[in-house]
């Protein structure tokens, strides 16, 4: 068995190293979960691999895969992008966790950034966004703008981040507007036009007057717009071909700047293993232009929040804070730590309903 | 002007000729449609069929035609024994995820204790999680007379929802920090369906591939079972008349293709997938229903078919990332492939005749 493996290993190597000798570009790739036209979550990764393209010119080549199935199929889609001699490759879903550091393994001089991922290696770093940053500013608009006080929520699944975006959300929405009420649809979906705005109309007809949407698609902004006086907020997109309304904002994941950094600090050699986890300070998340629809004053707290978390001065999960069981969480001025908040399995006090098991 | 005329009987060259007719319209078709997308539609089509095989890189991608064609080949010959008596089992989908259920559960469920048994009993739970699903439209058939075509297929949804609270909840890695998904079957050496020689990318899901293959041959060609079932496809009237038992014929047909559909699922999670997560299924059940048909029901057709499919695939994937050919375009390139094949399959069952002109 490990004879076995030192020769698969070798035997790749060699593919590789013939490769790499024939071009002395840096060659930088990217593997998609969904379709680059998503307008969405893959929308944006492909935008940043433009912005390298744009970034570094003739020095740099990059090459893609769109939507590439996690599991078996990725193992592959990356093994043959680093066969193909790619330097760096970015792995932009967090169900290509395992299929990542099974190529990182074979391929030890090539370097591997996964999205979302937990799992590191000394050639494989993991790189992510702190949303829940962005839905603290979603949930105080929404607050403050709901009639109703009904929130729709159309979360995918029910992982730490996405139950990290509604706590965000709902603890700020709570503060401006105590008899909030958040209804919540799991969608058990990333990407599912159909499904999206299936939950989307579900929500507005139990009375929801504001939709937020941890799924990546514009369906749920289409349903908004088509029942009337709802409003959205563009998810990791801008999404701002429904602005003014529904669409009222946006949060933008923003990954052209890592990813000039990344490829840079490869061609430099000064490549190394790290876990980055940016928000709106370091530019990673962009809250999208707060459209005229919103009223003056909502928007000026909304961007002084916003400021606030960007200067650090403002933590969103900021004590005192309770548990949904009512147990205690964070004392009052105590900020929740990175690691409760990326393994985050619990709803904040005041949610209603069951985390799906 | 032309003109259709049915055959006395289907013809047996035709029959051969028709699926090589359909592939090479295809690579027409599908040139046409990538010089449309502004690609070069010769090497497209060289790096779909060619690439792979004898390609720069064929000692990677050679193995992997053999992953990517077990589970296709292993479950198409389940279906074809059906659908050559007119048993539709369209959900292997979700026979293929409940079999890699039970067998990852089994697995899982032993988890670190290291012991040779551990693995053939997830093979059998995972045919037997397979079978038991498909089951459920065979006992429904039966006693209600519900159409098993639609209560397969929405079994298969029923299966997606199952596996995501699987990954999500019981089956979810302890030592995950609460992310979705099993613990990794590859680095778990017992359960572990790994490659029986290296590089070669044989595993046991390909060997049970072959097995099934030459088993169906046998059983269609030399087992009185294999002849029921022809012939309640081709007269069922006079199947009545021979004493074939069609309560028996579905249990049979729909039961074989879910423990194959179990068992490609349960190989595919202890091996080239490696753990249970929410999107785990891609496919392979419906997929394998354009193979059965594109190897003509025949078991060694089957198996041509699939490995043709798999190529296809990573030929596929490569355009993808050297042509910078889109996606979708493959998956079109794919769709044509059953597209031809049902249309040339005209000229199995009619000939076209040129007649001078119809007299009034």
């Amino acid at each position: 068995m490990t004879l076995s493996r030192v020769l698969t290993t070798a035997a790749l190597a060699l593919g590789l190293a013939t490769t790499a000798l024939a071009q002395d570009k840096t060659k930088v790739g990217f593997i998609y979960v969904g379709p680059i036209g998503d307008g969405g979550w893959t929308f944006e990764h492909d935008k940043g691999r433009r912005a390298v393209e744009a970034h570094f010119g003739d020095a740099v080549e990059t090459v893609y895969r769109e939507s590439v199935p996690e599991g078996a199929d990725a193992e592959r889609a990356i093994t043959e992008m680093a066969l193909q001699g790619a330097d760096l490759i970015f792995s932009t879903s967090f169900g290509y966790m395992e299929p990542t550091l099974a190529v990182a393994a074979k391929f030890p001089n090539v370097k591997f950034e996964h999205a979302t991922g937990y799992k590191t290696a000394p050639n494989v770093s993991t790189y992510s966004a702190r949303f829940y940053e962005g839905r603290a500013v979603q949930g105080h608009i929404a607050g403050r703008m709901t009639k109703s006080n009904i929130i729709g929520y159309i979360a995918s699944f029910p992982i730490p981040e996405v139950i990290r975006g509604i706590n965000s959300a709902y603890i700020h929405a709570k503060k401006v507007n105590p008899d909030v009420d958040f209804k919540i649809v799991w969608a058990y979906t990333w990407f599912d036009p159909a499904k999206e705005a299936d939950a989307a109309t579900a929500l507005i007809e139990q009375g929801a007057d504001v939709i937020l949407q941890h799924t990546d698609s514009t369906a749920p902004q289409a349903a908004a717009e088509k029942a009337g006086g709802v409003i959205t907020f563009g998810q990791a997109s801008d999404m701002s071909e429904y602005a003014p309304l529904p669409r009222v904002s946006s949060i933008i994941d923003n990954w052209a700047p890592y990813y000039i950094a990344r490829t840079q600090a490869v061609i430099d050699g000064s490549w190394e293993s790290v876990q980055t986890w940016d928000g709106i300070g370091a530019g990673m998340v962009g809250i999208g232009e707060i459209s005229e629809a919103v009223p003056a004053d909502i928007r000026d707290e909304a961007l002084a929040l916003k400021n606030a978390i960007a200067k650090g001065a403002h933590h969103p999960f900021t004590g005192p804070l309770k548990k949904q069981d009512g147990s205690d969480w964070l004392a009052a001025g105590e900020v929740a730590d990175d690691g409760t908040l990326l393994g985050m399995n619990f709803y904040v006090e005041g949610i209603s309903g069951q985390i799906p098991n | 002007m032309l003109r259709l005329e049915k055959r006395p009987q289907p013809s047996r060259l035709w029959t051969w000729l028709t699926p090589v007719l359909a592939v090479l319209i295809t690579m027409l078709a599908g040139g046409a449609l990538f010089a449309t997308l502004g690609k070069d539609p010769l090497e497209a089509i060289a790096t779909i069929f060619w690439r792979p095989l004898f390609g720069e890189f064929a000692f990677y991608y050679r193995p992997q035609l053999l992953l990517k064609g077990a589970p296709l080949v292993l479950i198409a010959i389940g279906l074809s024994l059906g659908f050559r008596a007119g048993i539709w089992n369209i959900g292997a989908e979700g026979q293929y995820i409940v079999g890699a259920l039970a067998g990852a559960g089994v697995g899982l469920a032993f988890y670190p204790a290291e012991s040779w048994m551990i693995f053939p009993l997830m093979v059998l739970a995972g045919a037997v999680g397979g079978w038991a699903w498909a089951m459920i439209p065979a006992v429904l058939k039966l006693r209600f007379g519900t159409n098993e075509i639609l209560v397969s297929l929405m079994l298969v949804y029923v299966a997606e929802q199952l596996l995501a609270a699987m990954a999500l909840g019981l089956m979810k890695n302890p030592d995950g920090h609460g992310f979705p998904g099993s613990r990794n079957l590859r680095q778990y050496e017992s359960a572990h369906n790994g490659e029986l020689i290296s590089g070669t990318g044989m595993h046991w899901g390909v060997v049970a591939a072959f097995i099934a293959v030459i088993f169906a041959h046998i059983l269609l060609n030399r087992h009185i079972l294999g002849y029921h079932i022809r012939l309640t496809g081709q007269a069922p009237r006079a199947a009545r008349f021979a004493g074939v038992r069609p309560a028996r014929l579905v249990l049979f047909c729909l039961g074989t293709s879910g423990a194959l559909a179990g068992l490609a699922g349960l190989f595919e999670v202890a091996g080239p997938a490696g753990q249970v997560s929410i999107d785990f299924n891609v496919g392979y059940g419906f997929t394998a229903i354009i193979v059965a048909f594109l190897g003509r029901l025949h078991p060694v057709g089957i198996l041509l078919a699939g490995l043709l499919m798999a190529l296809t695939y990573i030929g596929g994937e490569i355009a993808q990332s050297n042509l910078g050919l889109p996606a979708a375009a493959i998956q079109i390139f794919q769709g044509m492939l059953l597209f031809f094949l049902l249309a040339v399959d005209l000229l199995t069952n009619y000939r076209i005749r040129i007649s001078s002109r119809e007299v009034a």
